[in-house]
């Protein structure tokens, strides 16, 4: 019997229950065309990672609280003074200075513009997404930085205005909990587990 | 807006001449099963030694540190295997070191190998790359190398690092190249040119026969780029040998060719496309800040720099080579050069981030002939013929090993043996190749100076490898 690898943080440790690898057989690789003779061998692995996502920890469990977290500089004495990020920094990359956590839902409501875009035909494995994959770039009003994410719906175009949208049933508490849909588009036509 | 202080923007500079003596590389193809990553690399460090007219054992005695390039420990599921490929060439108990810098490896290797040489610490170093990207299946090839992107940020997103590249590509073609379709077939015109020059390289995993209107049927990967836009996955190894002057002289001295001045320099940005920042466009010396002023006008979409549309480290390790070693203006300076031409469209933004043309002009290096062995337009030689070799679409991407194999290619023109090496007879029929009927011979005439560029993934590293005869320098103390 196998089950899931689970984690918790107990005593500033972290404590592992349930299998985090399986066992399985090496495979012969033959060679077809010279005699069946022995090329080489297969070898499988399955493994579960553990990864801790620091002081940006708080970003990913806002968006299944249905709000975007970004970070701005605040050092007086920084050139990149008022600089907003998003990507979530924790640092300031010019002063290395902890950034002050700032929300910016409704900033991205307002501004959300597409800068940039792909539509993507194929993907790699463990693809969790619907293909052909939307691959946008997200520019707002006062961000120094362009936002690299995903159209849940329609068509992507440059200088199109889109909405942010979250997942709050069933989160992955990963970057996919956040996508955008064209601005203007009804809640009742959201995909199922995303809301506004 | 970010800026950077004098002391970042230092001139680098070598405390003593660096040479490269030889080079060296294995065939390469998509999938190698019947070697080990060891026997490629081997291969490769045989023939460095054949050209120098020299015997494995004869020049190992002159190496004193060895730098592997390698990328992707989990492609063959071996951690440290620099380890094992340098117990295999034989080479403890000398000093050795990995290095990875993504698509740029190759080039990162060269420059640690001559910043070693340079500082007097070894006479001879050994720059050695390999990558083996035949050991998984091509979507779990996808998946892996995708975890070089932010894999917090970016690569649940698909776990396609085409896609992070490809939201560039579209923001090039529709601001520099205004989504026409003259600018499409000119894209499809460096497929036709790589994998038509990669016909005549006996070493080339993609050689193919190819017209633009192949390349616009070719099945779409991320529009506007199709299958055939797209470099090669490949397998192989890929060898140079960097001394100082009285090692390079010794070294050479039954040879057929002479040791050539190297350079090596690099430059990055961030792994993100998505933290880039706005800057002031870095000049190279044959620009002025001028020119760049209505850049915006002129291409609406196109006044936000580095954007998406520029590489930044491309032009940093331009910034950084060209004053190093002297160089003008590109075009001039050079005879020949090897571009990382991961995408067609990556391929003409890299023209810009390097100065053979303004940022948004990139497609008139292309357009013009310039960029041929021989001028389609004129019939006469190109200006700068780039990626005889066939570049990264037609000869290979084996990645820790692709920054080398440029410099072995731009090191044979230079020594006037590119004929030999790549017409050999033999070397076609011990690789299972046929040699076309129709082989060209590309060397370029008299050529003394050239350049190669390796790059990572969305321009996080990129290196500028500038060789030079040595009786053909461009300033007395580079
Ligand atoms: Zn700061």
């Amino acid at each position: 019997m196998s089950s899931y690898g689970q984690v918790q943080v107990k005593g500033g440790r972290y404590r592992f229950r349930g299998d985090f690898h399986r066992l399985e057989q090496h495979m012969p690789i033959r060679d077809a065309d010279h005699g069946w003779r022995l090329v080489g061998v297969t070898k499988p692995r399955d493994m579960t990672y553990v990864h801790s996502y620091g002081g940006e920890a708080l970003f990913f469990e806002s968006l299944s609280q249905g709000k975007l977290f970004a970070t701005k500089c605040e050092n007086p004495a920084c050139e990149a003074n008022g600089s907003i990020f998003q990507p979530f920094r924790i640092y300031c990359p010019d002063c290395l200075s902890r950034c002050t956590v700032i929300d910016m839902t409704e900033l991205a409501k307002q501004t959300a513009t597409i800068h940039t875009f792909m539509v993507c035909e194929r993907s790699g494995a463990f693809n969790v997404l619907d293909k052909p994959i939307r691959f946008i770039n997200i520019e707002f009003d006062g961000v120094s930085t362009i936002l690299f994410s995903y159209l849940l719906m329609g068509e992507p175009q440059i200088g199109m205005r889109v909405a942010p949208v979250f997942k709050y049933y069933n989160p992955t508490y990963t970057i996919l909990d956040l996508s955008w849909v064209p601005a203007g588009t009804k809640a009742e036509a959201l995909p199922e587990g995303f809301l506004f | 807006m970010i800026t950077f202080s004098q002391q970042q923007l230092k001139t680098p500079r070598y405390l003593r001449p660096v040479y490269l003596v030889t080079a060296g590389q294995s065939k390469y193809a998509r999938a190698i099963p019947e070697k080990r990553t060891e026997e490629l690399c081997i291969d490769a460090f045989t023939m460095a030694a054949e050209l120098l007219d020299l015997t494995p054992a004869e020049l190992k005695k002159y190496i004193h540190t060895c730098y592997y390039g390698h990328f992707a420990d989990h492609f063959g599921d071996q951690l440290l295997g620099e380890a094992l490929i340098h117990d295999r060439l034989g080479l403890d108990p000398l000093g050795n070191v990995g290095i990875k810098s993504g698509g740029a490896t190759g080039g990162s290797t060269l420059w640690e190998a001559a910043k070693a040489v340079a500082s007097g610490y070894s006479d001879c170093a050994l720059a050695m790359g390999w990558e083996r990207m035949d050991e998984v299946p091509t979507d779990e090839g996808n998946f892996l190398i995708a975890s070089a992107a932010d894999r917090d940020w970016e690569s649940p997103l698909g776990q396609i690092y085409t896609g992070y590249y490809a939201v560039m590509a579209q923001k090039y073609w529709q601001v520099f190249g205004k989504a026409e379709a003259s600018f499409r077939r000119t894209l499809a015109e460096i497929s036709v040119k790589h994998h038509g020059y990669a016909r005549f390289n006996p070493f080339a995993h993609g050689p193919m026969k190819i017209t633009v209107d192949d390349v616009l049927v070719s099945p779409v990967v991320a529009d506007p780029l199709r299958a055939l836009d797209c470099c090669l996955m490949s397998v192989g190894a890929a060898c140079a040998v960097l001394c100082d002057e009285d090692t390079a002289v010794e070294l050479t001295k039954n040879s057929r060719h002479k040791p050539l001045r190297v350079w090596v320099t690099a430059g990055s940005h961030t792994l993100r496309p998505a933290d880039r920042r706005h800057m002031e466009i870095p000049l190279l010396p044959n620009e002025t800040a001028d020119q760049y002023k209505d850049l915006g006008k002129e291409f609406p979409g196109g006044d936000r720099y580095p954007g998406f549309t520029g590489f930044l480290a491309a032009r940093m390790a331009a910034y950084y080579g060209y004053r190093m070693a002297g160089v003008v203006d590109p075009m001039e300076d050079f005879d020949v050069i090897e571009l990382h031409d991961a995408f067609t469209i990556s391929d003409v933004q890299t023209y810009e981030d390097i100065g053979l043309r303004p940022y948004g002009y990139g497609r008139d290096f292309v357009e013009s002939g310039d960029c041929y062995h021989t001028n389609p337009h004129t019939g006469r030689p190109g200006r700068l013929p780039s990626n005889l070799s066939g570049g990264l679409i037609g000869c290979m991407h084996a990645v820790g090993a692709s920054g080398i194999m440029q410099v072995f290619e731009i090191a044979t023109q230079l020594w006037g043996r590119w004929s030999e090496i790549h017409g050999d007879e033999k070397r076609w029929k011990e690789f299972g190749r046929e040699k076309p009927a129709d082989w060209t011979d590309l060397q370029v005439e008299g050529a003394k100076r050239a350049l190669s560029v390796s790059h990572a993934g969305v321009g996080s590293h990129v290196t500028a490898t500038i060789l030079m005869d040595p009786d053909h320098l461009l300033k007395k103390d580079a």
